[in-house]
């Protein structure tokens, strides 16, 4: 018997501050105002996605002390714009990026049940850790979290949430006016939590939510993030697109999740994915090029060596050769603020092989960067993206994509207008919503059925 | 009373739970089981917008309400539990047109630099009709769940002696750096800091965002904000204040104080200590408006706004009582006192209605009709943002080079 085919989960990513929004396309509108959020979450909603997706960073980012100019900047407030965006919404998830550094637990917890009672249940929450004092700059505790204990902090404050969440069972509100009894139990809300990062207690003030709690997203890469999902999270946001990739990530998580009394379709696996369409697969090709010599101007090429080199190079041509001279290897980067600067563990060895690569191709240094760049996920015609997506999910790479557009509102458009379709034609996705909460869309139990499952077993 | 047109008064609604007696969710009017849906909260604002009132107010806490300042009363019998005031006037923004929303903000325990972004948010969504109340919190067990400070036990009686004083100073001295970190990162971007310069690769021009560099007694906040300047530049922040400590937080960084008159000469008394106060803050040139607050039980005959009361005190099992003046009556006889109140020095009144199914339908339909007659009420929106509907301009950026 041949194996069922999967659903496919699909999201939308709403642009933001990173270099693969293109702000500088006559096409490109606002990042702040109101109206792209509209566009964007209906035009999400109108192709039955799952949910929305946002980001968020807590500190403008800088580089060699300044504020970092070429990409968008600037984001609206996290919840508040999500819990606007139920308000033209019926169906669509609304996830929010929330760091659990520079946040206590009894106000994230209620900011999230607020969220999950005024969407009717369609909240969801990507934890995210920070260490560094450049971010804390701006919050009253200032850069007091040691880089080891991100994860622990992490871990011990979504427990602590998911305290808060059950401190109310969902049956207290009696309401009854005849007899005037308003609450069934004094207690209600009652918690005590006392550990490392966190000692509090009292009575919880939000009652119940719909989904019990939100959808848990996780996003880190390291092992110690990998445990942390599969422990804790209903869903990882990774950064594995491709085939191969895809699936070992897929198969490494996946696999851990036994040693936590889980089962694999307890975790959705859903890379962010970027991708551009066009009537031919040529046709896409010509203009995949095209986006990504927009995505990096001969400024952001500068920049962008810059993260290798650790070093002011604004002297340098973008047009010409690669800098002669090495990395700087000194602790205190150039760049603050962003995550990139991880991925170049011996920027020697990277600056070597780039100015071979350089040197071979003829390339200058924009040229160089727009190549060692990442290509977009998906390229091709309608058909080509949605055989190809399909493909990657039945072939166990995900669970289903995050998809990131290169515009601003519009850049989901023709995905919802022309790849859907043939994705729901082919019987992976769906055509209508499955239930009122983001849990139904993805085939979560209600956290109190988990609960009955797990004790049962 | 004077002959002359009254110059026009503005108002808003506190909205709270099911209203402010506590028993207010035992009448057939009330939807308590709602309480905790947007659709409820969408038909009250909604209700307010319909009799052009300036702005609502929401009412938050950060731990369960109680009969006791100090402490949980363990009671069953009354509304226990709310949601998120920000997210609540945030869910209900894209419902509504000309209205503003002016959520409660608890200054103690939660960071500046996380509410000015989020206010900011909500003057986007609603394309300019935010504001704040901000408030401070020094109940001990609001503090046991964030576990980051210890209070000592306080009552209400405790509050008014000197040493309550003195604690109460230091979170309204709080309060007000918070405050003045808010405003600052509203300003850390310039209007046009966003130039999207294509020649260059700048999407923005960085010497227009700026550092805000605050130093206080309680946090540090660098800046710039991550949300660019909202739409009216500076949305509103207001501030509930019986005393003079209060006054003083009105006086320097509010644009409305919600104050508590028993009646006229009291109006008069709270009115001139305020000018007095931000007359030495140095905004004597400013536009600062001190509402009244009053609880009200409007019906058509008084009597009827008296028994209500009596029935629902009888439901509580015993006499409601508030900070501000309980007020119950016809329409008529709340214009006059509004109108007797408003020719001391009040611009305007913030009505908390007693049973919010029964008296904002009665402030709607009843009120404001009266108040229009008397060419004391606007009848029409005159304006698209909260700012212009209470007579101020938009502020120029502290940070912008003349």
């Amino acid at each position: 018997m041949s194996k069922p085919l999967k659903q496919i989960h699909l999201a939308a990513h709403f642009p933001g501050v990173n270099n693969t929004t293109v702000w500088s396309d006559p096409k490109a509108g606002s990042h702040i105002e109101f109206s792209s959020f509209v566009h964007f979450a209906q035009t999400a909603e109108r192709a039955k996605f799952d949910f929305l997706f946002l980001a968020e960073g807590l500190r403008l980012r800088e580089q060699g002390g300044k504020i970092y100019d070429l990409d968008v900047v600037g984001r609206p407030d996290t919840f508040t714009v999500l819990a606007a965006l139920a308000a033209v919404t019926e169906h669509l998830g609304l996830t929010g990026t929330i760091n659990s550094t520079f946040n206590e637990p009894y106000e994230v917890a209620r900011q999230f049940a607020s969220l999950d009672h005024l969407s009717g249940g369609r909240s969801a929450w990507n934890v995210v850790t920070s260490w560094d004092a450049f971010t804390g700059e701006n919050f009253r505790r200032g850069g007091f979290l040691p880089k080891d204990e991100r994860y622990s902090r992490a871990k011990e404050f979504l427990a602590t949430t998911n305290e808060l969440f059950d401190a109310w069972h969902g049956d207290e509100i009696v309401a009854d006016q005849a007899s005037g009894t308003f609450l069934r139990d004094a207690k209600a809300g009652a918690f005590v939590h006392s550990g490392q990062h966190f000692d509090i207690h009292g009575q919880f003030n939000v009652p119940r939510s719909p989904q019990g709690r939100p959808v848990i997203f996780q996003a880190g890469d390291s092992d110690e993030g990998r445990e942390f999902a599969a422990s804790s999270a209903d869903a990882i946001f990774s950064r594995y697109a491709q085939l191969e990739a895809g699936q070992s990530f897929y198969t490494d998580v996946k696999n851990r999740l036994a040693k936590y009394g889980r089962r694999h379709d307890q975790l959705l696996i859903l890379p962010a994915a970027s991708f551009v369409l066009a009537d031919t697969d040529a046709e896409a090709e010509v203009l995949a090029k095209e986006v990504r010599r927009q995505q990096v101007s001969g400024a952001t090429a500068i920049k962008h060596l810059e993260f290798v080199w650790n070093r002011d190079l604004s002297s340098y041509d973008p047009e010409g050769p690669l800098p002669g001279i090495d990395p700087d290897l000194g602790d205190d980067h150039i760049s603050k603020g962003r995550a990139q600067v991880r991925m170049y563990r011996d920027p020697l060895a990277t600056a070597r092989e780039w100015r071979e690569l350089a040197a071979a191709n003829n390339w200058s240094i924009r040229d160089l960067v727009i190549e060692t760049g990442n290509r977009q996920n998906f390229i091709g015609s309608p058909e080509t993206v949605a055989r190809t997506i399909n493909e990657y999910v039945q072939a166990d790479a995900s669970d289903g994509f995050i998809l990131v557009p290169h515009i601003t509102p519009t850049g989901l458009d023709d995905f919802a207008d022309k790849v859907v379709p043939l994705l729901q034609e082919q019987g992976v996705f769906r055509t209508e919503y499955e239930g009122p909460t983001l849990r139904h869309q993805l085939g979560l139990a209600h956290p109190d059925e988990a609960a009955a499952e797990r004790a049962a077993s | 009373m004077s002959s002359t047109p009254a110059s026009p008064l503005h108002l808003a609604v506190a909205l709270d739970g099911t209203g402010w007696h506590p028993a207010s969710w035992r009448e057939q009017v009330a939807r308590p089981r709602d309480l905790f849906t947007a659709g409820y909260w969408a038909d009250q604002v909604a209700e307010a917008e319909r009799g052009l009132l300036d702005f609502v107010t929401f009412e938050d806490g950060l731990g369960l309400q109680s009969s006791h300042y100090g402490e949980l009363d363990g009671r069953t019998d009354q509304v226990r539990g709310r949601l998120d005031a920000v997210l609540t006037a945030s869910r209900i923004a894209p419902l509504t047109r000309h209205i503003g929303l002016v959520p409660t903000v608890i200054a103690t325990h939660t960071e500046p630099f996380h509410l000015s972004k989020a206010i900011a948010t909500l003057d986007y969504v609603s394309t300019g009709r935010a504001g704040l109340r901000v408030q401070i919190s020094a109940r001990p067990h609001e503090a046991d769940h964030f576990g980051r400070r210890t209070f000592p036990p306080i009552s209400l009686e405790e509050l008014r002696t000197p040493a309550g004083q003195e604690r109460l100073t230091d979170l309204f001295d709080e309060a007000a750096d918070y405050v003045e970190v808010v405003r600052r990162l509203w300003d850390s971007w310039e209007d046009d800091a966003e130039i999207r310069d294509v020649a260059t690769g700048r999407f923005v021009d960085r010497d227009k965002l700026h550092y805000i560099d605050f130093e206080g007694a309680h946090f540090s906040v660098k800046g710039p904000s991550i949300t660019p300047r909202p739409p009216q530049g500076q949305p509103l922040v207001t501030a509930l204040a019986h005393q003079t400590v209060p006054y003083r937080l009105v006086a320097r960084q509010a644009d409305i104080g919600y104050v508590t008159p028993r009646g006229a000469e009291d109006a008069r008394a709270i009115v001139a200590e305020i000018r007095a106060e931000q007359e030495a803050a140095g905004r004597a040139d400013e536009l600062v408006h001190v509402f009244g607050d009053l609880v009200v039980f409007l019906d058509d005959d008084q009597a009827a706004a008296e028994d209500r009361r009596a029935r629902l005190d009888a439901l509580a099992g015993e006499p409601y009582e508030s900070d501000a003046r309980i007020f119950a009556g016809t329409p008529a006889q709340l214009a006059d006192l509004l109108q007797e109140l408003a020719a001391e020095g009040l611009t305007g009144f913030r009505l908390r209605p007693a049973v919010l199914g029964h008296d904002l339908p009665a402030i709607t339909g009843g009120l404001v009709p009266e108040l229009q007659r008397r060419g004391a009420f606007r009848t029409a929106y005159e304006a698209d943002t909260l700012r212009g509907l209470l007579g101020l301009a938009r502020p120029a950026n502290r940070f912008a080079a003349v």
